[in-house]
C-alpha cells in the first residue's frame, strides 16, 4: 500500500450517503503516481460520486480522501489536476479555442504559455481545424474531445477521465487510448472511470472493481486476471478417459472442444500427453487468458457490466 | 479583485453579449425610446397650440407634465431592466450548474465565492451599462424634443443601477439552490412584491392607516428595489414639480407611486448596502455547501 503522501490518490473509509441511499460505502484505496488506474463497476456502483468526492465537487459523509498528498478539493492542488466530467458540457457560446483559453486563465497558466497549451490541446484531441467554431455547433463526440483537451491543459499530474469515450466512434476511442498512454509516458496518473472493459484492459496498469460503493477487488491487472486455463480440440476420447483428466483441472465439454480450467501453462504438455495416451487425438491447443469482462462478471456474481 | 473573479466576469459579459436576449433587449429599448420620443414630441406640439389666445400648457406646466411622463417611461425601462437582470442571471448561474458547464469550471483552482462574485460583477457591469446607455439616450431624446432636462440624471442612473443590483443579488442567492426558471420567477416575484409594497406604503400613509404603511415599510426593508426606485423618481423631479404636488396636499402626494417628495435618507442607503453584503454572503455560504 502506497503511503498517503506518496500516492496520487488515497482514500480512507470514504463514504457518501444521500438520505437512505449509500453511494460510496467506506471506500479505501490508493493509486500510485504515474499509473493508469481503471475504476470499474456496474451502473450505480458509486464511481462518479467517488470522482466528485475526490475533486471536492461533493462532500463526504464520512472518511477522508487525498489527491497528490492534499485533502481532496484543495484549491491550490486543483492547478495540478485535469478533469473530464461524465456529463461533459462546455460554453456553447464560445469557440473551442475560447473554452480552452478560459480554462487556461482559470488554471492560472501564464499567458506566455497559454497559447501554446491551447494549440497543443487542440491538435492532441483532433480539433485544430474547428478551433474557431462555436461549441454549440459541435457534435457530442467533438464536445467530448474538447473536454479531453480541457483536461490536458497545464500538464496535470493527475487526470480524472469519467467515461471519456462514451460519445466517441472507434477512431476517437483509439485516440483517447493514445492520449492516456502519452499521459502515462509523461509521468501523469490517470484515473479512468469506464464501463468499456476491453478499453480499460488495453490501457490500465491497475484496476479497482467497485460494487455497491465499495471496492470488491483491486490490484495490478496482471494479478487480477488469472490465465490458468486451456481449450483443446479433441476427438476419440472415451468418457472413462475424460474422468481421468479431472486431476488437471475443472473440465467442460463444448462440442469438439474441451475446456480445462485451473491448469497452469507448465501443465499443458502433460495434459496433452495424457489425452494421447488415453486414445484421444488432439487437433488444437489454445491457452486461455481470462478477459477483464470475465473477471468482472465473476466478481459481481453474474451481474453484467454497465 | 482577483484574477479568477475578473476571468469569470469577463466570460459572463461575453456570454450575455452573444445571446439573443441582449439583442432583443436592445431592440425593445430603442423602440421604447423611439415611441416615447414621438409621444413627447406630440405633447410639445399640442401644448403649443393656442386656444382662446393662450397656449394649452404654460412652460412650467409642460415641464411638470414632461417630468411626470418621463418618470413613467423610465419605470417601464426599470421593469424591462429587472426582467432582463433576472433572466440573464438565473440561466448564467443556475443554468450552468444544471447543465454541467460549471463542473469543469469549479474543478479549476478557484473558490466558489470567486465564481459567484465573477458572475455578479459581470452581470452587474452589464446592468450598469444598460442603465447608463438607455437613460442617456432617453434623456437626450427628451431634451431634443421638449428642451426638458431632468435635474439629477447621474443620481437617477446610480439609483436605477442600485435597483438592478438588488434584483441581481437576490437572483444570485436563489440561483445557488433553485432551477433557472424557478429562481427567475421567484426573484421577479420579489421585485413585483416590493413595488406593490411601495404602493401599499403610499396608500397606507395617504389613508393614515398605520398597519398598511408598516407592511409597505417592511417590504422596502426586506426587498429594497422599490426604495431605490423612489430615489430614482426623486432625482427626475424638478423642484417646481415637487413644490406643486406638495401644495396640493401631503396625503395626496404620498399616494402617487410615481412621485417622491424626498430622496431616500442616508440611513436607508446604508441599510441597502448592508442588505446587499448580507444576501451575497448567504448566497456564497449556500453555494459553498452545494454539491455539484
Amino acid at each position: 500500500m502506497v503511503e498517503r503522501e506518496d500516492a496520487a490518490i488515497f482514500t480512507s473509509g470514504l463514504t457518501k450517503t444521500y438520505g437512505a441511499v449509500t453511494a460510496v460505502a467506506g471506500l479505501s484505496m490508493s493509486v500510485p503516481r504515474g499509473e493508469v488506474f481503471g475504476f470499474l463497476g456496474p451502473n450505480g456502483a458509486g464511481k462518479t460520486t467517488a470522482v466528485k468526492l475526490l475533486l471536492g465537487l461533493a462532500r463526504p459523509t464520512a472518511g477522508n480522501a487525498w489527491v497528490l498528498g492534499a485533502p481532496a478539493g484543495d484549491t491550490a492542488t486543483r492547478r495540478r489536476i485535469g478533469y473530464l466530467p461524465e456529463l461533459f458540457r462546455y460554453q456553447s457560446w464560445l469557440s473551442a479555442y475560447e473554452v480552452l483559453q478560459l480554462h487556461c486563465d482559470l488554471g492560472q497558466i501564464p499567458g506566455s504559455r497559454a497559447k501554446a497549451e491551447v494549440e497543443r490541446a487542440l491538435v492532441t484531441v483532433g480539433l485544430a481545424e474547428r478551433a474557431h467554431d462555436r461549441v454549440g455547433t459541435f457534435s457530442k463526440g467533438m464536445q467530448q474531445r474538447l473536454g479531453l483537451g480541457v483536461a490536458l491543459l497545464g500538464s496535470p499530474e493527475v487526470v480524472f477521465l469519467d467515461e471519456p469515450t462514451s460519445a466517441l466512434d472507434p477512431v476517437g476511442r483509439r485516440d483517447v487510448r493514445d492520449v492516456i498512454r502519452h499521459l502515462r509516458d509523461g509521468g501523469a496518473t490517470v484515473f479512468l472511470n469506464s464501463h468499456l472493459l476491453s478499453e480499460v484492459e488495453m490501457v490500465c496498469d491497475r484496476v479497482a472493481v467497485v460494487h455497491h460503493g465499495t471496492v470488491i477487488a483491486s490490484g495490478p491487472l496482471a494479478t487480477l486476471l488469472s490465465d490458468s486455463g486451456v481449450r483443446l480440440k479433441v476427438e476419440g476420447l472415451e468418457p472413462a478417459g475424460l474422468e481421468k483428466l479431472a486431476r488437471f483441472g475443472a473440465l467442460q465439454e463444448d462440442g469438439d472442444w474441451l475446456w480445462v480450467e485451473g491448469i497452469t501453462v507448465d501443465g499443458v504438455p502433460d495434459l496433452v500427453a495424457e489425452i494421447v495416451t488415453l486414445g484421444g487425438r488432439v487437433y488444437a491447443v489454445e491457452p486461455r487468458h481470462q478477459s477483464l469482462e470475465d473477471r468482472f462478471i465473476q466478481l459481481l456474481g453474474g451481474e453484467g457490466p454497465s | 479583485m482577483s484574477v479568477a473573479v475578473l476571468t469569470i466576469a469577463r466570460a459572463t459579459v461575453r456570454e450575455s453579449a452573444r445571446k439573443k436576449l441582449v439583442v432583443a433587449l436592445a431592440v425593445i429599448t430603442l423602440l421604447g425610446i423611439g415611441l416615447t420620443g414621438f409621444g413627447f414630441w406630440r405633447l410639445t406640439v399640442l401644448s403649443h397650440e393656442v386656444v382662446r389666445g393662450v397656449p394649452r400648457l404654460s412652460v412650467t406646466e409642460l415641464k411638470t407634465v414632461t417630468s411626470q411622463l418621463l418618470i413613467v417611461a423610465m419605470f417601464a425601462f426599470s421593469f424591462v431592466l429587472a426582467l432582463s437582470t433576472v433572466f440573464m442571471a438565473a440561466p448564467s448561474i443556475a443554468g450552468e450548474l444544471e447543465s454541467g458547464v460549471a463542473s469543469a469550471v469549479l474543478t479549476r483552482p478557484i473558490r466558489r465565492i470567486q465564481f459567484l462574485a465573477g458572475k455578479w460583477v459581470g452581470l452587474g457591469v452589464l446592468a450598469a451599462a444598460y442603465v447608463a446607455i438607455a437613460s442617456t439616450l432617453e434623456f437626450v431624446v427628451v431634451d431634443l424634443v421638449t428642451g426638458y432636462r431632468p435635474p439629477h440624471p447621474l443620481q437617477f442612473v446610480a439609483f436605477l443601477t442600485g435597483e438592478a443590483l438588488v434584483t441581481l443579488t437576490l437572483t444570485t442567492l436563489l440561483s445557488t439552490r433553485m432551477s433557472p426558471v424557478t429562481g427567475g420567477v421567484v426573484a421577479l416575484g420579489g421585485f413585483m412584491l416590493a413595488w406593490m409594497g411601495g404602493i401599499a406604503a403610499a396608500v397606507g400613509t395617504a389613508l393614515n392607516n398605520q398597519g398598511v404603511a408598516t407592511v409597505g415599510t417592511i417590504t422596502r426593508l426586506v426587498m429594497p428595489s422599490d426604495g431605490l426606485w423612489h430615489g430614482a423618481v426623486y432625482s427626475l423631479e424638478p423642484a417646481a414639480a415637487i413644490a406643486g404636488v406638495l401644495s396640493s396636499g401631503r396625503a395626496q402626494a404620498a399616494a402617487n407611486p410615481f412621485f417622491a417628495s424626498a430622496g431616500p435618507p442616508l440611513a436607508y442607503l446604508l441599510w441597502v448596502a448592508a442588505w446587499g453584503v448580507t444576501v451575497f454572503s448567504v448566497a456564497s455560504w449556500s453555494f459553498r455547501r452545494r454539491e455539484i
